[in-house]
């Protein structure tokens, strides 16, 4: 049994050591918004805040998570950078399919926080993780400015 | 913002079907196919006047959408044409996914249920407005019935119907019941342009709302109370059986339920979660026993179809002599162009959720084909496609992959053999490994030019596999794969002299299937990249060698120019870098790109900046032409750089994203996308930027280097040498 703090709640799981927070997210709790990609820490799909940071919840075991606060796209929106980039996203008219974007503003949310102004290289290092094969880069970049400066 | 429903299919009341029974088209519609969820008298009180609106008494609006939206944007298209003759803001309405019904939905330009080629905005352009327009003018009478008045006195704004000289008004709602004992009128005129409230308007998507806060429910994302969760394996060798398994060993998994065989073609294993059924599946080392095509490799494949390429093929468009032009000319030129297979790798890899009862089924899947879909259950089972309800969620992109549906068979293969529902999902490797890949082709190019370096004649052969004869073989004729031609037989030059055949040539031990851009995204790589090879051959510039060949074609010639001006040509470039430029006729739409690249000294290719100039006639939604170019035009570049499957001992190398890569974004160029606005028909979009992806690129390289790559991906050729 793992007790995780997942958007501000305590949730207990009874599922093995190893399985990645993921599964845990999307077949334990449901939560369906942290989509599974590639499972091996290639796109960026799941990525989720792991205490503020950007982290890849394919590979990350619930069993080395202990009580750092995890935020998923469902409660990104409850920060203030949050909101700006899901705003941002909107305004930009960033997403195609939609399913890198819960990891791309993921990514993103966390970038703002610990860069509030980011260049593009800044852009690039934290982002580069995240692919998008509808190709959005372009205007998730503008996003990111323009979250920035809101 | 308006409400998207993507759950359970649409249950128009058989009453109310049968009442209204013309479709806007003209085709006879069938009464209700699904079974007990007529609603009695409350359905008799809602207003369907065709397959694409609905109205009911509590004012919801619903429009259907036939398409599938796949990140196309399609959802929000669709439903400003249904808007804008409806009279209805697109806050006012709620998109409901169609159901499978080839009489209500399938596409006038693909003759199928099918969201692909390109096809959505042009296969509704007329529909969905005539449906709107129709559903508007009984909306109107009835109204003008009840205030006992003409109904020329009365007009629709925003849901409601206005009588103009007194101002009173009605809600749609107010006035559906009594539209709904209308006859459905015929030949409803049509807004002028003039008049678009919507069309040509930057509205924004209905859709992003719910997939910027995670609440977008995709095939994946799709639960049932009680379901377990699966994943697939299938012989790695196209065509190899099950040899054995361990299956104490995967059943010694915590929470793996049930280990399942599908015939000795496919392996499942089934648990609480996609943990266990991923561990239980690796526990279960499954072995394989080749079959027949355990020798395939990439080079045989390719050497078969060199040997194949060299017999003339099907003529698909014959003009003059072109051989004989080509013998006479003051230079010839000849070069074979290669292009390889390609997986889809959509973000979200393929799945699908059934429940498989006795007397049904429920299917939840993203699909481009849902009455497809819905067979494949069917003759997996053995149900009645009539008791298989298929739920069309969104689509984690498609690109060509979801208009097969191999993936939702062996998902019914499985469930059938349990009780509780189950979703499938295929690990990106089985995804990338199991896919119906592009077609590899081998293209035959050759061309003459006179003394002052015109082009006289042009021959292409074409040697590919023919996706066509499979998904579609009432338009594989006499031998000719249309599409396999697409962008080589229709081209927007003038040739004095031009040769296009094609010779089918089906590889062994891989499926092939269509892929974002089909034909013209093979075609014109070929076409351009050889025009270009031309223009060098000629001493002149590319720009200008291709301006002299569209002199009677004036859309062509028009944003060709534009993508100059735009683009700088001619202006002074950094060392190793260089302009490329394409033009394509795709789809009804005319794009021109000039790519600029850089070019390192190891080797490395780098796009710096695209840009296109398109005129794809009139416009829907301006953002979302934008869009897709830069999209397409991103999964292009990165699939032009570094894609390929092969195959070594019958099975496929690559796995997952890091040996069969994307474009990253510190990898992403500048996109520029200038838009040439008019009143011609619609064209479609959402393939084009790809198309133009590998031909300015590779005409940019040559600009930068001088060397000609005629084989994709362009990938580390240059850095071998
Ligand atoms: S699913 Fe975790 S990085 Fe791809
Ligand atoms: S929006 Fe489709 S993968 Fe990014």
């Amino acid at each position: 049994m793992f007790s995780l703090s997942i958007n501000g709640q305590t949730q207990q799981v009874d599922v093995p050591a190893d399985m990645p927070l993921l599964w845990v997210l999307r077949d334990v709790l449901g939560m369906t918004g942290t989509k599974f990609g590639c499972g091996i820490a290639q796109c960026g799909a799941c990525t989720v805040h792991l205490g503020g940071a950007a982290v890849r919840s394919c590979l990350l075991p619930v069993s080395g998570i202990g009580d750092q606060p995890i935020v998923t796209i469902e409660a990104v929106g409850d920060s203030p950078t949050g909101a700006k980039v899901q705003h941002a996203w909107l305004d930009k008219e960033v997403v195609q399919c939609g399913y890198c974007q819960s990891g791309q503003i993921m990514s993103a949310t966390a970038l703002l926080n610990q860069t509030p102004k980011p260049t593009d290289a800044d852009i690039d290092s934290a982002m580069s993780g995240n692919i998008c094969r509808c190709g959005t880069y372009v205007r998730i970049r503008e996003a990111i400015h323009a979250a920035a400066s809101a | 913002m308006g409400h998207i429903e993507l759950s359970p299919t649409v249950a128009f009341s058989r009453r109310t079907v049968l009442k209204t029974s013309l479709v806007a088209g003209g085709g006879l519609m069938l009464g209700l196919r699904l079974p007990g969820l007529a609603r009695g008298a409350e359905a008799a009180a809602v207003f369907v006047p065709n397959a694409f609106v609905k109205i009911e008494p509590s004012g919801t609006i619903t429009l259907i959408m036939p398409n599938a939206e796949v990140g196309q944007g399609i959802f929000t298209s669709a439903a400003m044409l249904l808007a804008e003759e409806l009279e209805v803001g697109l806050d006012q309405v709620q998109l409901q996914a169609a159901p499978p019904d080839l009489l209500r939905y399938t596409d006038p330009s693909l003759g199928d249920q099918a969201t692909g080629g390109s096809a959505s905005i042009r296969g509704d352009w007329m529909r969905l407005r005539q449906a709107g327009a129709t559903a508007r003018v009984m909306l109107i009478t009835a109204a003008a019935k009840q205030w006992k008045v003409d109904p020329a006195s009365c007009h629709a704004e925003h849901g409601a119907v206005l009588h103009t000289p007194t101002g009173r008004s009605l809600p749609y709602g107010a006035v559906a019941a009594a539209a709904a004992t209308l006859p459905v009128p015929t030949d409803v005129p049509l807004k002028a342009p003039a008049d678009f409230k919507l069309i040509g308007t930057n509205a924004k998507r209905l859709d992003t709302p719910s997939k910027v806060n995670g609440t977008a429910i995709y095939g994946i994302d799709a639960k049932l109370p009680g379901m377990k969760i699966g994943t697939v394996a299938i012989s790695p060798v196209n065509g190899g059986k099950l040899a054995s398994m361990n299956e104490a060993a995967a059943r010694a998994i915590p929470g793996v339920r049930d280990v399942l065989k599908l015939d000795d073609i496919a392996v499942a294993v089934i648990g609480d979660h996609m943990w266990a059924a991923k561990q239980g599946l690796e526990r279960l080392a499954v072995v394989w026993e080749g079959g027949p095509n355990r020798a395939v490799t990439t080079g045989s494949i390719i050497a078969a179809m060199d040997k194949a390429s060299q017999s003339s093929g099907v003529v698909a468009k014959k003009e003059g002599d072109a051989e004989g032009a080509i013998k006479a000319a003051a230079t010839s030129l000849s070069a074979i162009y290669e292009l390889p297979f390609l997986s889809h790798a959509p973000m979200e890899p393929v799945n699908c959720l059934l429940h498989v009862r006795a007397d049904g089924a429920e299917v939840w899947v993203g699909t481009q084909v849902p009455v497809r879909a819905q067979n494949a259950v069917a003759k997996m089972t053995g149900l009645k496609p009539e008791t298989i309800v298929i739920n069309n969620l969104y689509c984690g992109a498609a690109f060509g992959r979801r208009l097969d549906i191999d993936s939702i068979e062996i998902a019914a293969g499985f469930a059938k053999q349990v009780a509780y529902p189950v979703k499938l999902i295929w690990t990106r490797e089985e995804d990338t490994q199991h896919d119906y890949y592009r077609p590899y082709y081998y293209d035959r190019v050759a061309a003459g030019l006179d003394s002052s370096g015109k082009l006289m004649g042009w021959t292409h052969r074409v040697t590919g596999s023919s996706v066509m004869a499979r998904w579609a073989p009432s338009a594989f004729k006499n031998g000719l794969d249309p599409d396999a031609v697409e962008g080589a037989a229709d081209t927007p030059y003038e040739v004095p002299a031009t040769l296009v055949d094609y010779v089918r040539a089906e590889p062994e031990g891989l499926n092939t299937g269509w892929w974002r851009g089909v034909g013209p995204t093979h075609n014109v790589f070929v076409v351009e990249s050889f025009v270009d090879e031309l223009a060098a051959a000629a001493k002149q510039d590319p720009v200008a060698f291709r301006r002299a060949m569209l002199q009677k074609n004036p859309r062509a010639l028009a944003v060709l120019s534009l993508a100059a001006e735009k683009a700088g040509w001619g202006t002074a470039l950094p060392s190793g870098h260089g302009r490329g430029v394409e033009v394509q006729f795709a789809f009804g739409t005319y794009i021109a790109t000039v790519m600029e690249v850089e070019v390192t000294r190891q080797g490395e290719i780098l796009p710096r900046r695209a840009v296109v100039a398109v005129d794809c006639g009139t416009v829907v939604n301006p953002d979302t032409v934008r869009a897709q170019i830069e999209g397409g035009m991103i999964l292009g570049l990165g699939t032009a750089l570094y894609n390929e499957i092969t195959l070594a001992n019958g099975r496929v190398e690559q796995s997952n994203f890091h040996d069969y890569r994307t474009l990253r974004m510190n990898e992403a160029p500048k996109i520029e996308v200038y838009p040439i606005r008019n009143n011609e028909k619609p064209g479609g979009i959402g393939e084009t930027g790809t198309v133009a992806a590998a031909p300015s690129l590779g005409n940019a390289i040559f600009a930068a280097t001088g060397r000609r790559l005629r084989r994709l991906p362009f990938g580390n050729q240059l850095q071998a040498s």
